[in-house]
């Protein structure tokens, strides 16, 4: 039996009444996104308890479920109100999903950002449900005059087996809600579990299949213009003046009119990221107008700040290699004398460009700002903070700021950075209505917050037996320093030197789809089969060793290392033994394992041999992040970020020319296709029982390394700049 | 402005625009019919795909002037209960991650289908290649659309 306190986040379980108005508020407002069966629909309940925060159970014993954290496309809609049903023991038919309100208060982080939701809602979300069920067993006591530990639940149901009494949740809901919350609960055993390990499909699934108003985008409300930005042509550039009466008498057209985002006062939080200062805003009735209108407003535009172009930071990032750091991020022994000594050096350097986020669903914000209120609505990872800037830039208490969120389409961290919505708040502060901002994609892809362009030069000893004895990493990244000095082969080898630069430049950068990880894991993945290839030995083999010695005997402080090499380990030989590695099979092979956002992944990709355009056959993926809590959705998470990485770093580039993005549309940003994307993918999951960790991000980066080494045995070419379609000769046709 | 009487989803609908609206925006801004997507404005990610006499077309750049009396087919018109075969073979492959294409890609495949109801896996893939998904859902996609052809 596990016994939890139900101290953390136990706001959540104090009975909140004024949340969500309880009684019949479902289904009449579009966003609650509640999925009926036609059975629920038949049989709503006359009146809801509220048991907590995160729940309300009908008198006919339907349960509705609050998600809290923002969907991006990571299934937390469904996934999170999986492990309150689980703990709740309702059966998943009699449940209802409902977007929560943001209130962190009672529901801690409502953030979706770095594969955390699961992992860190974990404990609360089990507990949000274990609490509910408690009160209906304690509730079921006193109507019974039986002591509660005698009774038990199953899906829905209270059972007293002794006296052969049973009741629906639905029956004792109202005397449940005058159950005092317990000070700690008993969870399920996982092998008790019945809902979390099953397939459950997408809560929203039907809505998408059939078109329904789900995005940000799709909100449309009576009276509300549609206002659109015009920012400066290049990074580096400020306005400077416009005429804008010519724009203002076309069909359609409310106001045009200059203003500043930021003024020096704006007390900005980190999701601010580098949004622009000053804009142009178009504000008409319709979408169609407010394009017209963009296109014939000229604007004029003065130099702020250098204006760079892709080959300044290439030289630079190049130069900063060349360049010891004053303060290595870490070092264990000596690697320049391990170099001396070693029968063999093996040195490369990669290097990646800028990417954009490119989500689907363009930035957009609906806001209707009065001098009483602030309503903002649309697609937002961070809706805390948005509200923090919001009332320092409104100049209103956060009280009055009410920021709700859509379904998005697609974030990849691009919507982390909610400098769009504040855009959108003020437009309509300024016009006195509600007012939609949208972006258009050209105006997504040339104001992004991208992911850094970087490079980075490995340096490798082998002794003559072809241990790996020295390993020197020196990294650098536009406005990030790129290397995590402590992942793996930290730990694995005797003589390690990390060291890291940042380039500061006026290009915008953020997170991007795991941050740092995208990148590193492909050049340390395609490194590591450089040495492993220079060793004579098997490059599973070779890696296997090294965290052999990572187990026995650590290099450094052991808890500095910042992975477990037995977990790690497991997923290298899981898929060797899952992909059959070693064995011919006709086809290009490349392999690769990472750890990052608290998952290990390992890869196998087969490349078909052949004349022509290399296509990727197949892959084996293992992944080791804990219990999985929706196996047709995990999989679908990795397959998503398996294809996302062998796009990007096949075809994929933003380059700059005097400050000015290159590409603006998909016409000339090449994303991936159908055609591109793998046959095949494999996907294994390690069954470990322990709590779970993300999946959002950690099947992308390793891809990148297991493609690179595929693509060597396929072409006999390595492969050091992305995007790979560049390489010369052609990759791909 | 101009005075267009379009057919869409078998009804016929009147709007006041100018000549030069895209469909997508007609459907969007003046119609209240928002399953229909914007995601590039130029005829390159497939977000916006709908039937024009039952064939695929891009929304986004199709001007309402250019229509006359060819029938619009929307995803919400696709069919009544959200049945379609296509539609109920991407249930149950659970095919959309942020859903924002998918749209798109049930329109394109749904008119695949009507044309070629025993598509090959290349034909498949080569129909649903100019349908962009950021989340990369192209295998589940592949796997639906081969469903729902057996269905």
């Amino acid at each position: 039996m596990t016994l939890v306190k139900t101290k953390i986040g136990r706001r959540a379980f104090i009975r909140n009444t004024g949340l969500a108005g309880g009684g019949l508020v479902l289904g009449f407002n579009w966003l609650a996104s509640c999925k009926m069966t036609p059975e629920q629909v038949r049989s709503l309940p006359k009146e809801w308890f509220e048991l907590n925060g995160f729940l309300k159970v009908g008198d006919n014993g339907l349960v509705t479920i609050m998600s809290p954290n923002p969907e991006i496309g990571q299934n937390v809609k469904t996934a999170m109100p999986m492990i309150i049903a689980e703990e709740l023991d309702v059966a998943w038919k009699d449940v209802i999903v409902e977007q929560a309100p943001l209130n962190t208060a009672i529901f801690t982080r409502q953030l979706a950002g770095g594969s955390q939701s699961i992992r860190q809602g974990w404990e609360s979300l089990r507990m949000a449900g274990a609490t509910a069920r408690h009160m209906l067993k304690e509730a079921a006591a006193e109507a019974w005059q039986v002591p509660s530990s005698e009774i038990t639940t199953k899906e829905g149901q209270l059972i007293h087996e002794a006296s052969g009494k049973s009741a629906g949740f639905g029956e004792m809901a109202s005397a449940a809600t005058g159950i005092e919350v317990p000070e700690e609960v008993e969870l399920k055993e996982n092998t008790n579990f019945s809902i979390i390990g099953t397939d459950i499909k997408n809560v929203d699934g039907e809505k998408i299949a059939t078109g329904k108003p789900l995005f940000g985008l799709d909100v449309y409300r009576e009276g509300m213009l549609t206002a659109m930005i015009v920012h400066p042509p290049a990074f580096g550039m400020k306005y400077k003046a416009m005429n804008a009466d010519s724009v203002k008498s076309m069909p359609g057209i409310k106001d045009v009119f200059h203003f500043e985002v930021y003024p020096e006062d704006t007390e900005k939080q980190w999701s601010d990221g580098g949004g622009i200062p000053e804009l142009v805003a178009i504000v008409g009735n319709s979408t169609w107008e407010c394009m017209q209108a963009k296109k014939a407003l000229e604007v004029e535009w003065e130099e702020d700040s250098k204006l760079e172009s892709t080959a300044y930071h290439d030289e630079a990032l190049t130069a900063l290699l060349e360049k010891a750091t004053e303060q290595p991020a870490r070092k264990d022994g000596d690697v320049e004398a391990a170099f001396k000594k070693a029968a063999k050096i093996v040195e490369s350097t990669y290097s990646a460009p800028y990417l954009a986020h490119n989500t689907m669903e363009p930035m957009n914000f609906f806001a209707h700002v009065t001098p009483e209120k602030a309503e903002l609505l649309g697609p937002i990872q961070t809706p805390e903070f948005l509200e923090l800037t919001l009332a320092s830039r409104l100049g209103m208490p956060v009280e009055k700021i009410d920021v709700m969120m859509t379904r998005m389409g697609g974030g990849f961290g691009r919507r982390l950075y909610g400098t769009f919505a504040v855009e959108a708040a003020v437009i309509s502060q300024k016009m006195n209505a509600p007012v939609k901002l949208v972006y258009t994609r050209e105006d997504d892809m040339t104001q992004g917050t991208y992911r850094p362009a970087y490079k980075i030069k490995y340096k490798a000893g082998l002794d003559e037996n072809g241990n790996l004895i020295a390993w020197h990493v020196r990294g650098a990244g536009t406005n990030d320093d790129l290397v995590f000095e402590n992942r793996f082969p930290a730990g694995a080898v005797d003589n390690y030197l990390a060291e890291k630069h940042s380039l500061q430049t006026n290009v915008t950068t953020g997170a991007w789809r795991a941050p740092r990880s995208n990148f590193i894991a492909g050049a340390e993945q395609a490194f590591m089969d450089e040495v492993a290839e220079a060793s004579g030995k098997d490059p599973i083999e070779f890696r296997l060793e090294l965290f052999d010695r990572a187990i026995n005997n650590p290099v450094g402080e052991p808890d500095k290392n910042d992975y477990d090499p037995e977990r790690y380990a497991g997923v290298l030989k899981l898929v060797k033994e899952k992909s059959n590695w070693g064995a011919a099979n006709g086809k290009s092979r490349g392999v690769s394992a990472y750890f990052c956002h608290n998952s290990y992944v390992a890869q196998v990709l087969d490349l078909e041999d052949g004349d022509g355009i290399p296509r990727v056959d197949k892959v084996w993926c293992a992944v080791d992040c804990g219990i999985v809590i929706n196996p047709m959705s995990a999989k679908n998470q990795v397959e998503g970020g398996i294809v996302d990485g062998i796009g990007h770093a096949t075809y994929s580039a933003l380059s700059f020319k005097d400050g000015k993005p290159e590409q603006s549309n998909f016409d000339r940003y090449r994303l991936i296709r159908n055609t591109e994307a793998p046959r095949e993918i494999e996907t294994f999951f390690v069954d470990n029982g322990i709590d779970p960790t993300g999946l959002g991000e950690p099947s992308l980066p390793p891809i990148v390394g297991a493609l690179a080494n595929a693509l060597y045995k396929a072409t006999g070419r390595r492969h050091y700049s992305q995007p790979f379609i560049n390489e010369r000769p052609p990759l791909v046709g | 402005m101009a005075t267009y009487t379009l057919n869409i989803n078998g009804k016929k609908q009147e709007v006041d625009v100018d000549p030069s609206t895209p469909i997508l925006w007609v459907l969007r801004d003046h119609l209240n019919l928002v399953g229909t997507k914007y995601g590039c404005g130029i005829a390159q990610c497939g977000a916006c795909t709908i039937h024009l006499d039952g064939k695929a077309t891009r929304s986004c750049v199709l001007t309402v002037s250019s229509i006359g009396e060819q029938k619009i087919t929307t995803i919400e018109g696709l069919s009544e209960k959200g049945d379609h075969p296509v539609q109920k073979a991407w249930l149950e492959v659970d095919v959309p991650q942020c859903g924002y294409c998918q749209a798109g890609q049930i329109m394109t495949a749904s008119a695949l289908l009507e044309t070629n109801p025993t598509p090959t896996d290349e034909e498949i893939e080569t129909a649903m290649n100019g349908n962009i998904c950021r989340c990369g859902t192209y295998l589940r996609i592949r796997k639906a659309v081969k469903m729902a052809a057996k269905s």
